[in-house]
């Protein structure tokens, strides 16, 4: 039955009242927030608002204190990041941490081996293993580098390698992690378009930016955090004109 | 290769070795290799959670000591037989006692395996030198334990006088040599299962980065536990023939510091990402340890440990094996262009 309605119209992720102290610091203050299948979510908040911390509840890095996390139709707060990951929340990091002593081939095989491969009912075969590789190699245009080393890639290869190895975990839902802080004009476009073409795929994305430009493009919808308390949610063109929001980020 | 062909020809390398000291028929050659293929043991176990996982561990004398210790017990166990167990037993007791020393490895190696899997859940929260201060911490506490513990001889130490003679073999010390050259072979093919496997993929992650390890749907803190049992279980199986070589074992010895210090010095001289790596740092500071106890003196064997492991930390942190790697690329980059 939970089934059945977890293939419907049930939202893909629920967060509600999800809490997080560090210590006396509030990091995160009961956030609501209920993403549906599909949609391109964009997250922003100035430095120290709490969108990583928030990544982090959801992906298992960190456990929330209060609240719960509801991940098509299952609770999933108490899980360790990895099974979180094989129920199909993959997510990129803020700064790119690829396996250092690996080719970029080999990055991208560790989550099929260990979460498409740990899914029950799927094994894929070295020549499987392979061919999915360079598929998704080919998705951000890295099949040209799938020999060489992690160390000798650009930055915008090492962001792209990043987001190529959470697709390798066939998620249902990724959460891109300022994937494009410090990237040139024309990258920023590579990756937007990058994660709209995943989005095609039918991956639901969750998006933390600070570039509004590739906010603006990508979103479809925005999400504001601010000292941990989620002040605006809605339609972008809105929301960047809401006052709360035009206040906390150049000050009332 | 194949595995079945790797076992082949470590059979060969060990039973020409065997034959050819057997040939020159003289026991020392046997004494000193036997001491070389225990530290290609430990230093195998130990870079299988060192190397492969990057957990460093300074507890090997622990586990070690751990197969030592579960030989003196059961040697200590078949020496009272009458005093241990309901007269009813006594009889069947004395027929299964003593053990073969075969079994007592394998009793060793599952000791020393469960003790890993304790400290496993113990420390593996930790990193980096925390875990490293948490290991030696750990082997400290067991010292502590066996010191008291006057079944197994407590601090005064144990007698266990082998057999002059064995079938087949002759002189026992023959019959130790061949059975750790078996414990190198099941070492050797072990890390080489590993190193190759899903099991190989999972610890690489873990040693680059455990976040992304994780966050790649690899479970960290299983295959951690799993490479501290693999690697005690090795090490307390290369410690259970101990006793027996030696003949008079005390904590002091079976705890010596050596140990630690080698299967950690071994694999990073040798080089860490692979299983070649701990046997040719092994081999190499084993036999010039072997080679300076006779000519100098054995006080000098951790010196050369200590000035070796220095000068391959700053000059090739990589190891042997990194050095040669690099050299065959360089030279390989050369031809192509």
């Amino acid at each position: 039955m939970s089934q059945a309605v977890s293939e419907t119209n049930a939202p893909l992720l629920n967060i509600g009242q999800l809490g997080k102290r560090f210590g006396g610091f509030v990091a995160l203050d009961g956030v609501d927030l209920v993403v549906p299948r599909g949609q391109r979510l964009g997250l922003i908040g100035p430095n120290g608002s709490g969108k990583s911390t928030l990544v982090n509840c959801i992906c298992g890095t960190l456990q929330n204190e209060t609240g719960s996390v509801t991940f098509d139709g299952q609770k999933i707060d108490g899980m360790v990041a990895h099974q979180r990951t094989r129920q199909g929340l993959a997510r990129s990091f803020q700064l790119p941490r690829p396996f250092r002593s690996m080719t970029v081939a080999e990055n991208i095989r560790v989550p099929l081996l260990y979460t498409v491969n740990a899914r029950p009912g799927t094994h894929l075969s070295h020549s499987q293993l392979d061919e999915r590789c360079m598929e998704l190699l080919k998705l951000v245009t890295l099949d040209g580098k799938a020999g060489k080393y992690t160390t000798d890639l650009t930055q915008v290869e090492m962001r792209k390698l990043e987001l190529a190895r959470a697709m390798a975990a066939e998620p249902k839902l990724l959460i891109a992690d300022e994937s494009m802080a410090g990237l040139s004009h024309s990258e920023v476009e590579d990756i937007v378009a990058l994660l709209i073409r995943m989005n095609e795929r039918g991956v639901t994305i969750i998006m933390i930016e600070h570039i509004m430009r590739a906010v603006m493009t990508f979103s479809q919808r925005l999400v504001v955090l601010v000292s941990g308390k989620k002040i605006a949610d809605g339609n972008p063109d809105d929301v960047i004109k809401d006052k709360e929001v035009v206040g906390a980020y150049l000050g009332t | 290769m194949r595995t079945s062909v790797f076992i082949s020809i470590l059979c060969a390398v060990g039973a020409a070795l065997y034959l050819a000291f057997n040939f020159v028929g003289n026991d020392y050659l046997f004494f000193a290799g036997y001491t070389v293929l225990q530290y290609i043991v430990l230093a195998t176990a130990w870079n299988i959670l060192g190397g492969y996982c990057g957990y460093v561990n300074f507890g090997s004398a622990g586990f070690f000591a751990i197969g030592v210790y579960s030989t003196v017990f059961f040697h200590a166990v078949g020496q009272s037989v009458e005093e241990i167990f309901p007269e009813f037993l006594v009889g069947p007791m004395q027929a299964i006692f003593p053990l073969p020393l075969p079994l007592l490895i394998v009793f060793a190696g599952a000791v020393a395996g469960f003790v890993g899997l304790g400290m496993g859940y113990l420390t593996l929260r930790l990193r980096g030198v925390f875990f490293a201060i948490a290991t030696l911490a750990l082997t400290v506490v067991m010292e502590t334990f066996i010191v008291n513990w006057t079944f197994v001889g407590g601090s005064r130490g144990a007698y266990v006088i082998p057999p002059n003679e064995v079938p087949v073999f002759g002189h026992f010390i023959q019959f130790l040599f061949a059975l750790m050259t078996v414990l190198v072979i099941v070492a050797l093919t072990t890390a080489r299962l590993i190193e190759r496997s899903k099991l190989g993929v999972g610890f690489a992650t873990i040693r680059d980065d455990e976040l992304a390890a994780e966050a790649s749907g690899v479970p960290t803190l299983r295959l951690k536990l799993v490479a501290t049992v693999v690697s005690g279980a090795l090490m307390g199986m290369a410690g259970a023939p101990f006793p027996y070589y030696i003949g008079y074992v005390e904590p002091g010895s079976a705890f010596n510091l050596s140990y630690a210090v080698n299967s950690i010095a071994m694999p990073m001289i040798g080089g860490t990402t692979s299983w070649v790596g701990p046997l040719v740092g092994a081999l190499l500071l084993g036999t010039l340890q072997q080679v300076a106890t006779v000519t100098i003196s054995s006080a000098v064997n951790l010196l050369i440990v200590g000035l070796l492991l220095i000068f391959f930390v700053i000059i090739a942190p990589r190891g042997i094996v990194g050095l040669v790697q690099d050299r065959w690329r360089a030279r390989s980059k050369g031809a192509k262009s």
